[in-house]
């Protein structure tokens, strides 16, 4: 039987943290609420052993800038159906690029099967 | 369509009918699981949807704060400012189940940095995890107040306002990490039970009664094989009495 509470602990057994990832001048001020920040490099294969880090490492929310969330959209697909971590796009400095609300409708459009309705 | 091959005996037929028995019942059942996920997906997907709209607008204001903050801030001060948390944040994660999908629910507050690993040393158990959220009520009381970690000093005002605005979304942010999770996780979860159920109904189910029909065909062809063998062999008795008698009479 799958074990619910042993599920959402932490692997070290503290409290779960929130991490923000993404460009420096978008992420730092997060920093002011007691989020974890995680700048990010413009190097792919850099980021993405960040993420994964992170994602197996007592985060249980990831926030990650809209422009990080296109270029890891293949490694935050796998988190998805996962109950931890939860990775969640956030605009970046430049404003919002309608990427969250598309991937919503994304989400929609595989469960009902098409998203006229939001 | 791959037929199922069985022998067409009375034994199998037993067997194929319990089974499509089965396929049905869980076909029904699924279906209802299909149409109540549906039915929270929407009502979840609608929250995430005007939560998002609100949080995506609401970081764009909070972005403008610190973009003018960092105008007139020396990017040393600012950084400096920010980097000096007197609260960490920690987050209580409980599991919710919504017809057995298993969606977290977060909690966040904030504490004081090294809290965590005095407890840690102390070992962390149920009573101390208790007393700590009852006092994290006074805490969040006393953070959202104290939230400004840095002095006034030496900090535009710009910057306050981009904290306390930060500050000010941070539930809802929470809140839309916690929609989207459960919508991204119902969306899966719908998209399994619908193939679950669009396998029953046109696959197995169909599947099922050809091959029960084939079976109670093959089976009736046996008995009227049968019931034809029987005449034709009364027939004969009967003729082979008939011309015997005869021969007796004459």
């Amino acid at each position: 039987m799958y074990d619910l509470t042993q599920s959402l602990k932490t692997p070290d057994g503290k409290p779960w943290r929130i991490a923000v990832m993404g460009d420096r001048e978008s992420v730092q001020g997060f920093m002011a609420v007691g989020f974890s920040v995680f700048e990010t490099a413009d190097d792919y294969e850099a980021d993405a052993a960040q993420l994964r880090k992170l994602a197996s490492g007592g985060y249980a929310v990831i926030f990650v800038t809209e422009d990080i969330a296109i270029r890891m959209s293949d490694i935050i697909a796998k988190y998805k159906s996962r109950t931890l971590p939860a990775i969640i796009s956030i605009p970046g400095r430049e404003g919002t690029t309608g990427y969250g609300m598309q991937s919503l409708r994304e989400s929609v459009e595989r469960a009902v099967g098409f998203a006229n309705l939001i | 369509m791959a037929e199922i091959r069985v022998n067409p005996t009375r034994m199998e037929l037993k067997k194929l009918k319990a089974r499509l028995a089965t396929a049905r019942r869980g076909h029904k059942l699924l279906k209802d699981k299909r149409d109540e996920l549906m039915k929270q997906f929407l009502s979840i997907v609608r929250e995430n949807k005007e939560l998002r709209l609100m949080v995506e607008a609401a970081v764009g204001g909070v972005y403008d704060s610190f973009n003018e903050a960092a105008a007139v801030m020396s990017p040393a001060v600012m950084e400096e400012s920010l980097m000096l948390p007197r609260m960490e944040g920690e987050l209580t994660v409980s599991p919710r189940n919504m017809m057995s999908v298993i969606t977290p629910v977060f909690n966040f507050h904030l504490a004081p940095p090294g809290r965590d690993a005095a407890n840690g040393a102390g070992g962390n158990n149920n009573n101390k995890t208790d007393a700590d959220s009852g006092s994290d009520d006074a805490q969040s009381s006393d953070t959202s107040v104290g939230a400004i970690n840095y002095g006034f000093a030496f900090t535009s005002g710009d910057l306050d306002s981009a904290v306390s605005g930060l500050n000010a979304i941070l539930p809802d942010l929470i809140r839309l990490a916690e929609v989207e999770k459960a919508a991204q996780m119902l969306a899966d979860e719908i998209e399994k039970t619908r193939r679950r159920v669009n396998a029953l109904e046109y696959i197995m189910i169909p599947q099922l009664e050809v091959a029960i029909r084939g079976i109670v065909m093959k089976l009736d062809e046996n008995e009227r094989g049968n019931t034809t063998r029987l005449m034709k062999v009364k027939d004969m008795m009967v003729t082979k009495a008939i011309t015997e008698r005869r021969g007796r009479t004459e």
